[in-house]
């Protein structure tokens, strides 16, 4: 009982915002132990998190006002089911990777990755954690400049250049967005998503700023055609910097947009809807393409995030008519897609580090030298492809079944050809792991930590396949505890 | 037309008149000024909405807002200089190179 009284008593929303900041500064002030400081503040995160789930599980969606300031003019912090399943994504994928990199980066380098890897973990935080739209604003631009400094780490030209179109991207996407708020903010005189959801009636200012904003945000997530600027980032960072930027970073632009959507927009705008559904699907077979063209992994990786993001905006035209089931397959898609692409960047980094390049034709009987690392790509693969038993399968089948039971044949059909085309990528890759190379490279050893990582992220996704029950009613948990006062 | 509708005509105008630079210009410090002019067209958007009702006193929650914008906005140019200082000591140019290194 005590320990429980203990539990409610913290306000754990704050605690996985406040945690990660001053474990970041604390890595800035003692660089010799930022390795260690790193570790030890992700796990404090990841149990903060277990705390808040044990919250929002008992008692329901919870709401803090920072400072004791409510809304309006205070800030305010809200979770629910939805904002919860974001920061398990975060906390799981970002346990992994941080193991990853403690043996990735050699000593120079990480003194400069644990502080900003903490920053952008409490930015993403705060992100999930956000009630109003102009907060919202505020994290999603920390997220973008930690991202930004982040695949800039390496210092080479091409991340340079990569980091540079990402962050005028960014600044772009962020300032539409912005003069969306605006806009909206003068129409209904709030930015606290639940006032608005009650004031707002579609007029022209209304559709100018769900414009504006969706354009803003579609450009940050790379939906198709404002993708340009996410291959050349993701495939020049480092690679525990590529799977947290494809696997985390672009899920937070998504999930305000989806937010936007389930509390605003959702019930007057199915044009748009439609549209980016459309963008979507686009996205889905011209990215999947890309990706089969590419001689390089990395890009490859890099474009076939590009499609998977496709997927998860098929749900927005799927979900025109009262169907809320839906909205939960696409979370639920974009954690799938968050642990398999974060297996396969990392198997890619130990690819990388192995033969010392990443061009395809000379992988060089990989499979046989690196079998761990090519059994976790091979898995991520399972996944991204959506076969059976991974999560992919899950979802892909779920959205697959409601575009059919909507009789949306067209969408059925981009997201089989989606599936097929991403088998032809995934075993373009794993044929040539086979394969002897023309020249035989010689090879550096790969931690095998580094190896399990890559490994368990895979395994992960396939094992999200078999709780898809369990994380489904996770993201209604909100909506159930209105009901009926217990979840479902 | 009162003043607080020219005034955001005026926010959108520079808006508009930024983002034609960023895409039209390859020079990236032209690229960053570009931006900053985005950014003010968005704030005096804001600033000017927020005389919305017709009180003598405007809303200050959006002056609130827009100060947040110019303490994001500095930090992300200085971030944007660092970076473009980088590609200059790299390349000599201070533009971005088109094609991915194969």
């Amino acid at each position: 009982m005590q320990i429980e009284t203990m539990l409610t008593a913290v306000d754990w929303a704050v605690v996985v915002i406040m945690l990660p900041l001053a474990g970041g500064i604390a890595c800035f002030l003692w660089p010799v132990m930022s390795k260690q400081l790193g570790l030890i503040t992700v796990t404090g995160i990841a149990l903060s998190v277990a705390g808040l789930g044990w919250r929002i599980m008992e008692h329901g969606a919870y709401r803090h006002a920072v400072g004791g300031w409510g809304a309006p003019l205070g800030i305010d912090l809200f979770a629910d089911g939805l904002s919860l399943c974001m920061l398990i994504m975060i906390t799981t994928v970002g346990l992994g990777i941080s193991f990853y990199a403690s043996s990735y980066f050699e000593s120079r380098r990480a003194v400069w990755f644990w502080p900003i890897w903490l920053f952008l973990l409490a930015a993403l935080n705060a992100l999930f954690l956000s009630a109003d739209i102009f907060n919202l604003y505020v994290t999603l631009e920390l997220t973008g400049l930690a991202a930004v400094a982040l695949t800039a780490l390496t210092g080479r030209i091409d991340a340079l250049n990569g980091a540079m179109r990402y962050l005028l991207a960014m600044l772009l996407g962020s300032l539409t967005y912005l003069l969306g708020v605006a806009l909206l903010y003068h129409d209904a005189g709030s930015v606290d998503i639940a006032t608005l959801a009650q004031r707002i009636e579609p007029n022209a200012t209304v559709w100018t700023a769900l414009g504006l904003m969706s354009a803003g945000l579609a450009l940050k997530t790379a939906l198709f055609p404002l993708n340009f600027w996410l291959p050349p980032a993701h495939a020049s960072a480092p690679a525990p910097v590529s799977a947290l930027l494809s696997a985390l970073v672009v899920k937070a632009s998504f999930y305000i947009l989806l937010r936007l959507w389930l509390e605003i927009f959702g019930s007057f705008a199915d044009n748009a809807a439609l549209l980016l559904g459309l963008l979507g699907a686009t996205a889905i077979l011209w990215g999947s393409l890309q990706a089969l063209c590419q001689t390089r992994i990395k890009l490859l990786v890099a474009y076939s995030t590009v499609a998977q993001i496709g997927y998860l905006f098929l749900a927005y035209p799927l979900a025109s008519g009262s169907n809320d089931m839906i909205w939960s397959v696409a979370v639920y898609l974009a954690f799938s897609h968050a642990l398999a692409k974060s297996a396969m960047f990392l198997a890619t980094g130990n690819l990388i580090q192995f033969g010392g390049h990443d061009r395809i034709t000379d992988l060089d009987r990989a499979v046989q030298r690196l079998p761990l690392t090519v059994a976790a790509f091979a898995l991520a693969g399972v996944s991204i492809m959506g076969l059976p038993p991974s999560s992919g399968f899950t979802g892909k089948w779920l959205l697959l079944e409601t575009a059919v039971t909507q009789e949306r044949w067209d969408l059925a059909l981009v997201i089989i050809a989606g599936g097929v085309l991403a088998a032809g990528y995934v075993f373009k890759v794993l044929g040539y792991a086979f394969t002897q190379a023309e020249k035989p490279h010689d090879a550096k050893t790969v931690s095998a930590s580094m190896e399990w990582t890559a490994f368990l992220l895979a395994a992960g996704a396939i094992l999200l396949g078999f709780m898809a029950p369990e994380i489904l009613t996770l993201i209604r948990l909100d909506i159930a505890v209105n009901i009926d006062g217990k979840a479902v | 037309m009162n003043h607080a509708l020219l005034y955001a005509l005026v926010g959108v105008g520079l808006f508009l008149l930024g983002f034609y630079a960023l895409i039209i210009h390859a020079h990236l410090l032209r690229k960053i000024l570009a931006l900053n002019i985005m950014g003010s067209g968005v704030f005096l958007v804001l600033v000017a909405l927020a005389k919305r009702t017709h009180d003598a006193y405007p809303d200050p929650v959006p002056h609130a807002m827009v100060i947040t914008g110019i303490v994001i906005a500095v930090s992300a140019t200085a971030l944007m200089l660092v970076l473009l200082l980088k590609i200059f000591a790299k390349t000599g140019q201070a533009a971005l190179s088109d094609r991915h290194k194969k």
